[in-house]
C-alpha cells in the first residue's frame, strides 16, 4: 500500500520538479522555518549547549569503536532479561526474521511505533508480501500510510502535506482500514487529531503484536529506549503480548550516564522542546506487565562497511533528530522525496550513498546535493561535519578508491558520467599550476571580451539559462600589476617564477 | 610586516578591480603589500568537485609563492576558508596513503598566516575606521564560508558601519546560502537558482543600492539573477567600499563589473564601461 523508493531518479531531476511545485515549495518553507526557529531559542537556554555536543560526539565515537563489544554486552544483557536477540546482516535478513516472528504468533496484524530501522528496510512492503497487515500508530506515518505516499522527513514524514490534504486523506481511506473518519471533519487541527485518536485507538487494543524502533539502546542494562510526543509509542510498547524491536547497531550507548546526555541533546534539536513528552525504557520482558515475549533484532544493513570509512563513519553517530533537514535551504527546496530513501536531507545525502553504497544514479548524485553552506554541520546535536563527508563522498563518486562492501575490502571504479569533467577538473588544475599559461588564456579571454555569448549552450545552460554571465574586464590583475609595479612581487624579493 | 595579496583565481580574471581595491586599501592603511606571481588558485572547485589529488599541485604552489611572507591577505572568504580548513585535510589524506608530510608541511605552514582581508583589517590592523567613502544604500549578505567556517562574525559589519555615507539596510533571511555552492550551481541548477530567487528577492526588498560580501563568488550569482532580471541593484565587493574615499574620485563607482554604478546604468553591460576603472587606482598611494 506504501509507495516505494525503487527506481527513484537521480537527486537533481527530483529536485528540479519540487522546485515547480508552489503548493510544496510553501508546505516546507513554512514548517522548516518554524521548527529552525523554535530549535534555536531551546538551544540558546542551554549555557553548556556546545559541551554537551561535544560530549555526546564523543561517545559516539568512543562507543562506534568498541561497538563489538558492547553488542555483545547489550546482547547477554538482553537475554539475561528474558528478551531474545536475532543478528540481521541486511535489510532481506532483517524483514525474514521479523516475518517469521508474526507468523509464530498467528497474528495477521500488527502496530508499529514509528521508526527509521523499519522504513530503511522496507518492512511494511515485506510483511505486507507474507500476508501481514501493518498499522502505522504515529500521526504523520498513519496519514503518509493512509495516503499511499513515502515519508519526506524523519521527524514530521507528511510535512510536505497541509491541513486540508490531510482532512482529504482521513476521509477518503480511514474506512477502508477501520474505523472511518467522523462525518463533517474539517481541517481543524484539533479534529484531525481526534479523528486519528479514534481510528488508532481500535488497533491499539486489538494488537497482539508491536513493533517498534529504538533511539538508544544502553549496554549495561539492556535496556531500549523510545522517545516520542504523541502516546502511541507508549501504547504499542505495553498493550501487545509480543513485541519486536529492530534497531540499528549504532543505537547502543554504552551506559545510563551516556543516554543522559542524549535525552538532552535530542528533544531540544528535533522537537524544540526541553523535554519530549514520553520516554519509554523497557529491558527485557517482566512477568503480568507489558510485552510477554521480547525479540530485539539487531539490523546492520551497511553500518559495518560504513563504520570502516575513517571520514564517512562520523555519520553513524546521527541520533536522527532532522534539525540539519530543517535548516537545510537544499531540502527547503527540493523536498524529502527527491533524496530516494527515508533519510532525506543532507544526513540523507551522506547516510543513504554509504549505507546502500554508491550503488547507482541516485547515490551517486546524493553527495552533490548540497551547496556545502555549513548550517547542517552547524546544528548537529553530535557535530557530524555532513560537508566533509559529502566532499569526502564526491571524491569517491569521482575517483573511485578503497572501500568496503558487505565485510569485504574493495576498490570502487570511478562512477560512469564524469569523464568530461574529470578532463576539465584536470585541465583546470594544470593549468593553474603554470601560471604562464594561466596569463596567456586570461589574455586571450579578455582580448576576445566582444565575442562572449551572453547564454551558453551544452552544459553551459546549466547556469545561463536563469543567470547572465560575467563580464570579462580587459585587463587581468596580473597584467595590471606587472604594468603598474613593473613585475615587482613587492617585498620580498623574489624570481618571478613563471613556470609556465 | 611581510604581506602578500592572495588575489584568487576569479578576481585575477573576473573581478581585478576588487584586487586593486585590496592594494589600494592596504596601502593606505600604510601596509606593503606583495603579489608573488606564482600564485593561481587555491583548489576548490576542483577539491570541493571531489578532485583531491588535482588539488594537491596548488597547495604546494601555495606554499610556494607565499613562503617568504607573515601574512596572505585574501579577498575572499571561500578562497581563506578552502586554506585553512581543507589544506590541512589534504595534507592528513596524502600521509595516510603513505605519500609523506610535504603537503602536512605545507598546509601547517599556509593556514596561520592566512586571512580573509575583514579578518586581516579588524584582527591585525586592529582597525574598524578604514577612512572609506561611500554614499549608498547597501545590504551585507554574510557568505556561508565567511559565516560558519572562518566565523567572521560582525567583522564586515563593523567596517561598514565606519564607512561615511554608507547607509547599512538590514537583509532579511541573510544567514541563509544564496545557492551559489561553485560546481552545485551546475549541477543542481533548479535549486540553485530557486535559492537564488529567494536571496535576490530579500536584497531587492531592502531597498538598497549595492548588495555587499566578502566573497565575488557569491556575487557572480546573485548579480547574474539580478542583471537577468533587470533589476538595478549592484553587487559589490566589500574591498571595493573600503578602498573608496572622499578624495579619491577613482574609486567612483563605475566598474569592470556588468552594471553601472548605483543608481545604475543597466545598458552598459559588457563593453565601453569596463575601462573606465582601468590604470587609475592605486592612486591611494
Amino acid at each position: 500500500m506504501t509507495g516505494t523508493y525503487l527506481g527513484m531518479p537521480a537527486f537533481p531531476r527530483a529536485a528540479a520538479g519540487s522546485t515547480r511545485d508552489a503548493r510544496l515549495r510553501a508546505n516546507l518553507t513554512h514548517a522548516t522555518h518554524t521548527i529552525r526557529d523554535k530549535r534555536a531559542r531551546a538551544v540558546a537556554e542551554l549555557d553548556d549547549w556546545a559541551q554537551l555536543r561535544a560530549a555526546g560526539a564523543a561517545v559516539k565515537d568512543r562507543t562506534l569503536l568498541r561497538l563489538d563489544r558492547y553488542l555483545e554486552q547489550l546482547e547477554a544483557a538482553v537475554v539475561a532479561a528474558g528478551g531474545r536477540v536475532h543478528w540481521a546482516a541486511d535489510a532481506a535478513e532483517a524483514n525474514r526474521i521479523v516475518t517469521e516472528l508474526v507468523r509464530e504468533t498467528g497474528e495477521r496484524e500488527v502496530v508499529k511505533v514509528k521508526s527509521m530501522a523499519t522504513q530503511e528496510i522496507g518492512l511494511n512492503e515485506a510483511l505486507e508480501q507474507a500476508g501481514i497487515r501493518a498499522y502505522e500508530t504515529d500521526l504523520a506515518e498513519l496519514i503518509v500510510q493512509l495516503g499511499e505516499d513515502l515519508p519526506s522527513h524523519i521527524l514530521v514524514p507528511a510535512i510536505h502535506r497541509n491541513r486540508a490534504e490531510i482532512r482529504d486523506i482521513f476521509r477518503r481511506e480511514m474506512g477502508r482500514w477501520g474505523r472511518p473518519a467522523p462525518e463533517g471533519l474539517s481541517d481543524a487541527p484539533a479534529e484531525l487529531a481526534e479523528a486519528a485518536r479514534l481510528h488508532l485507538r481500535e488497533k491499539f487494543l486489538a494488537a497482539k503484536v508491536g513493533i517498534s524502533g529504538a533511539n538508544f539502546m544502553v549496554a549495561e542494562t539492556g535496556t531500549l529506549v523510545v522517545v516520542e510526543s504523541e502516546g502511541n509509542g507508549r501504547m504499542c510498547l505495553t498493550l501487545p503480548e509480543t513485541l519486536i524491536s529492530v534497531v540499528g547497531i549504532e543505537k547502543v550507548v554504552p551506559t545510563w550516564q551516556d543516554l543522559e546526555i542524549f535525552l538532552q541533546l535530542l528533544p531540544r534539536s528535533s522537537t524544540a522542546e526541553r523535554m519530549n513528552p514520553y520516554t519509554s525504557t523497557w529491558t527485557g520482558t517482566v512477568d503480568g506487565d507489558g510485552p510477554r515475549t521480547f525479540h530485539l533484532v539487531l539490523l546492520d544493513n551497511g553500518r559495518t562497511d560504513t563504520l570502516a570509512d575513517s571520514v564517512g563513519r562520523q555519520a553513524l553517530r546521527c541520533i536522527r533528530c532532522s534539525a540539519c533537514l530543517n535548516v537545510c535551504p537544499v531540502y527547503e527546496r527540493a523536498g524529502g522525496h527527491a533524496y530516494g530513501s527515508p533519510y532525506p536531507g543532507p544526513i540523507g545525502a551522506i547516510l543513504t550513498p554509504q549505507l546502500r553504497g554508491l550503488a547507482g544514479p541516485l547515490e551517486e548524485s546524493l553527495p552533490y546535493a548540497s551547496s556545502l553552506c555549513g548550517a547542517c554541520y552547524e546544528v548537529c546535536p553530535v557535530a557530524i561535519d555532513i560537508p566533509e563527508v559529502l566532499v569526502h563522498l564526491r571524491e569517491r563518486v569521482v575517483e573511485g578508491g578503497p572501500g568496503v562492501r558487505r565485510g569485504a575490502r574493495v576498490v570502487l571504479k570511478p562512477a560512469k558520467g564524469h569523464a568530461a569533467e574529470r578532463a576539465a577538473m584536470r585541465a583546470a588544475a594544470w593549468a593553474f599550476d603554470h601560471p604562464g599559461v594561466l596569463r596567456r588564456g586570461m589574455r586571450l579571454a579578455a582580448r576576445t571580451r566582444g565575442l562572449h555569448p551572453r547564454r551558453l549552450p551544452g552544459p553551459g545552460r546549466a547556469w545561463s539559462q536563469d543567470r547572465d554571465l560575467p563580464v570579462v574586464p580587459p585587463e587581468s590583475f596580473r597584467d595590471w600589476w606587472r604594468r603598474t609595479r613593473g613585475g615587482s612581487s613587492g617585498q620580498p624579493s623574489r624570481g618571478e617564477g613563471d613556470a609556465g | 610586516m611581510r604581506v602578500a595579496l592572495f588575489v584568487t583565481c576569479i578576481n585575477d580574471l573576473l573581478q581585478p578591480r576588487t584586487g586593486r581595491a585590496v592594494v589600494t586599501l592596504l596601502e593606505r592603511l600604510g601596509v606593503e603589500v606583495g603579489f608573488p606571481e606564482e600564485q593561481s588558485c587555491c583548489g576548490q572547485p576542483q577539491f570541493n568537485t571531489g578532485y583531491r589529488h588535482a588539488t594537491e599541485p596548488l597547495v604546494r604552489r601555495f606554499d610556494r609563492a607565499f613562503r617568504e611572507y607573515d601574512y596572505v591577505v585574501t579577498p575572499s572568504g571561500s578562497c581563506a576558508a578552502m586554506v585553512r580548513d581543507n589544506y590541512p585535510r589534504i595534507g592528513a589524506k596524502a600521509a595516510a596513503e603513505g605519500r609523506g608530510r610535504e603537503l602536512a608541511e605545507a598546509a601547517a605552514l599556509a593556514v596561520p598566516k592566512t586571512y580573509e582581508l575583514t579578518e586581516f583589517l579588524v584582527d591585525v590592523l586592529k582597525v574598524e575606521d578604514v577612512g572609506a567613502y561611500y554614499p549608498h544604500t547597501v545590504t551585507y549578505h554574510p557568505t556561508c564560508h565567511g559565516l560558519r567556517m572562518l566565523g567572521l562574525g560582525d567583522r564586515p559589519l563593523r567596517l561598514l558601519r565606519h564607512v561615511k555615507g554608507l547607509e547599512l539596510r538590514e537583509l532579511p533571511g541573510a544567514e541563509e546560502c544564496c545557492g551559489f555552492g561553485g560546481t552545485f550551481a551546475v549541477k543542481n541548477p533548479a535549486v540553485s537558482v530557486a535559492m537564488g530567487a529567494d536571496k535576490v528577492r530579500h536584497v531587492l526588498g531592502t531597498g538598497a543600492e549595492a548588495v555587499c560580501t566578502v566573497d565575488n563568488s557569491c556575487l557572480l550569482h546573485i548579480g547574474g539573477l539580478l542583471t537577468r532580471q533587470g533589476a538595478a541593484v549592484r553587487p559589490v565587493h566589500i574591498a571595493e567600499i573600503l578602498a573608496g574615499t572622499e578624495a579619491g574620485t577613482e574609486e567612483r563607482p563605475t566598474t569592470d563589473r556588468a552594471e553601472g554604478g548605483p543608481p545604475t546604468d543597466r545598458s552598459a553591460r559588457g563593453t565601453g564601461t569596463g575601462d573606465s576603472g582601468r590604470g587609475t587606482e592605486g592612486g591611494g598611494r
